[in-house]
């Protein structure tokens, strides 16, 4: 790796973070299948896996190497030389997985509803059919 | 599903724990992980998983829709209400430290509280949310 | 195996095969969760993710099917899209703080404070329970209310009252639409 590291300075970077990477490519595959796919469930879960890489992100910044959860000692005090993750990304995405499951549900129940007004959930079939009514 | 006995015994069994652990989870969330939105979604999970074995019928006499609406609702008042009982004792809006004469167990008795009230409203939603479309199946079919 | 797992969600046209799929997806990233650190967002996403949402999809696929339509034409510019955007969140990484740095920035705005001074001023071990119901407790009160916003409409979308008053007594349940909506914030 070292030969590599000094050819190409990047791949240390990139190596690194490797969660970054991982991000992106989570983040890129619900992102095409957002835009790729008619069916709305299908598209419900491309969402689902972008949010996913989201979350991916703020919990890995708030990833200190070497730290641990941030659990303090029985009376609520840091214990010393413990190096604790950074608490915060953890609350924000706490809530945000709840509410995405909230809002993931408002989303199946209007594809539901979508279903039974069209008989489809095929977004080019909707379209033809309100083409369709339209003209 | 009537004839699953494994199943239904399986289920029977758990459904007690699973809810004992919810509550676990909820009133320990100070000292370990956990707290009011994992409780709530654990609470919502016996019950899925005993509406998914008895049918929805027999979860529903024992848990009917109007109640765990009204659950949804409750959560986020007994959230507000701490907020303005707080007020009300002369500290800001969720300031927790006026709720109890000394101010760390003031601010356990309010995480306390609040956290109740996500685990009532997190109960509620995702129990609603199961019961509207299990219903609607089983209308359609 | 999160990205195999992902990719294989985008290829697989059998919805049924898919939601599973997701269930097992998000169970793996609540572990990776675990690993960094994050043990009540992986306790989360574990009952969230990998319980209760795969169980909403599975109740929805019954309901609308569970056959995806194959795509009429080839994915071409989706595909472009997704390499132009993903070529750019790369450009935008490579300027990022390394991974697991404790000098990084985002620990040293608030999060000093919430580590060393809830010990005296919630008194409560669990950071993230002392963040999460005391510092930002608004927050979590907006969450909830979006929570409860959220089940307001799946009931108006779905619920007995939905199909107007024509069910008659089978509405016995005492579902009825203003009272469906009511308390709407």
């Amino acid at each position: 790796m070292s030969w590599a590291q000094s050819a190409f300075p990047w791949i240390g970077h990139v190596v690194a973070n490797y969660n970054y990477w991982i991000v992106i490519v989570l983040m890129m595959t619900g992102f095409y299948v957002l835009i790729s796919r008619g069916n709305l469930i299908k598209k419900l879960v491309g969402l689902n896996v972008f949010q996913t890489s989201v979350f991916l992100m703020y919990i890995t910044m708030g990833k200190i190497t070497g730290g641990t959860a941030p659990i303090l000692g029985s009376h609520g005090e840091p214990v010393p030389g413990v190096l604790y993750s950074n608490p915060l990304p953890h609350v924000l995405i706490l809530t945000a997985i709840v509410v995405g499951v909230a809002t993931t549900s408002v989303g199946l129940a209007l594809a539901v509803r979508i279903k039974e007004a069209y008989g489809t959930v095929e977004e080019d079939e909707i379209n033809a059919l309100d083409a369709e009514a339209d003209s | 599903m009537r004839e699953e006995l494994v199943l239904r015994l399986a289920a029977k069994m758990m459904a007690p724990f699973i809810l004992v652990f919810g509550l676990y989870v909820h009133f320990h969330g100070d000292y370990s992980p956990g707290g009011g939105f994992q409780a709530g979604v654990i609470l919502a999970a016996a019950f899925v998983m005993l509406s998914l074995v008895f049918g929805l019928d027999a979860v529903q006499r024992a848990l009917p829709l109007w109640f765990v609406r009204s659950c949804a609702a409750l959560g986020v008042l007994v959230y507000a209400g701490v907020g303005f009982a707080a007020m009300a004792l002369g500290a800001n809006f969720l300031g927790y430290d006026a709720l109890a004469s000394d101010p760390e167990k003031g601010q356990h008795l309010g995480i306390l509280l609040v956290e109740a009230g996500v685990v009532i409203t997190v109960f509620g939603v995702m129990t609603t949310a199961f019961y509207v479309f299990a219903d609607r199946g089983r209308r359609k079919s | 195996m999160l990205a195999a797992a992902g990719i294989g969600l985008a290829k697989l046209r059998n919805l049924f095969t898919v939601v599973m799929l997701a269930g097992v997806y998000s169970l793996l990233s609540a572990g990776l969760f675990t690993v960094m650190d994050a043990v009540d967002v992986a306790f989360t996403e574990a009952a969230v993710g990998a319980g209760i949402s795969t169980v909403l999809f599975l109740a929805a696929l019954v309901l609308v099917g569970h056959r995806e339509k194959k795509p009429v034409r080839a994915p071409v510019l989706p595909l472009v899209v997704v390499i132009v955007t993903g070529a750019a969140l790369a450009w935008g990484m490579i300027d990022l703080p390394p991974f697991g740095d404790p000098d990084n920035p985002v620990h040293h705005h608030v999060a000093d404070h919430y580590l060393q001074e809830s010990g005296h001023e919630i008194g409560v071990p669990n950071v993230v329970t002392a963040v999460l119901a005391s510092y930002r407790g608004y927050d979590t009160m907006g969450e909830a209310t979006v929570v409860f916003t959220a089940v307001v409409g799946v009931l108006l979308l779905l619920g007995r009252g939905a199909q107007g008053r024509r069910t008659g007594p089978e509405a016995g349940t005492g579902l009825s639409e203003p009272e469906a909506g009511e308390g709407g914030p």
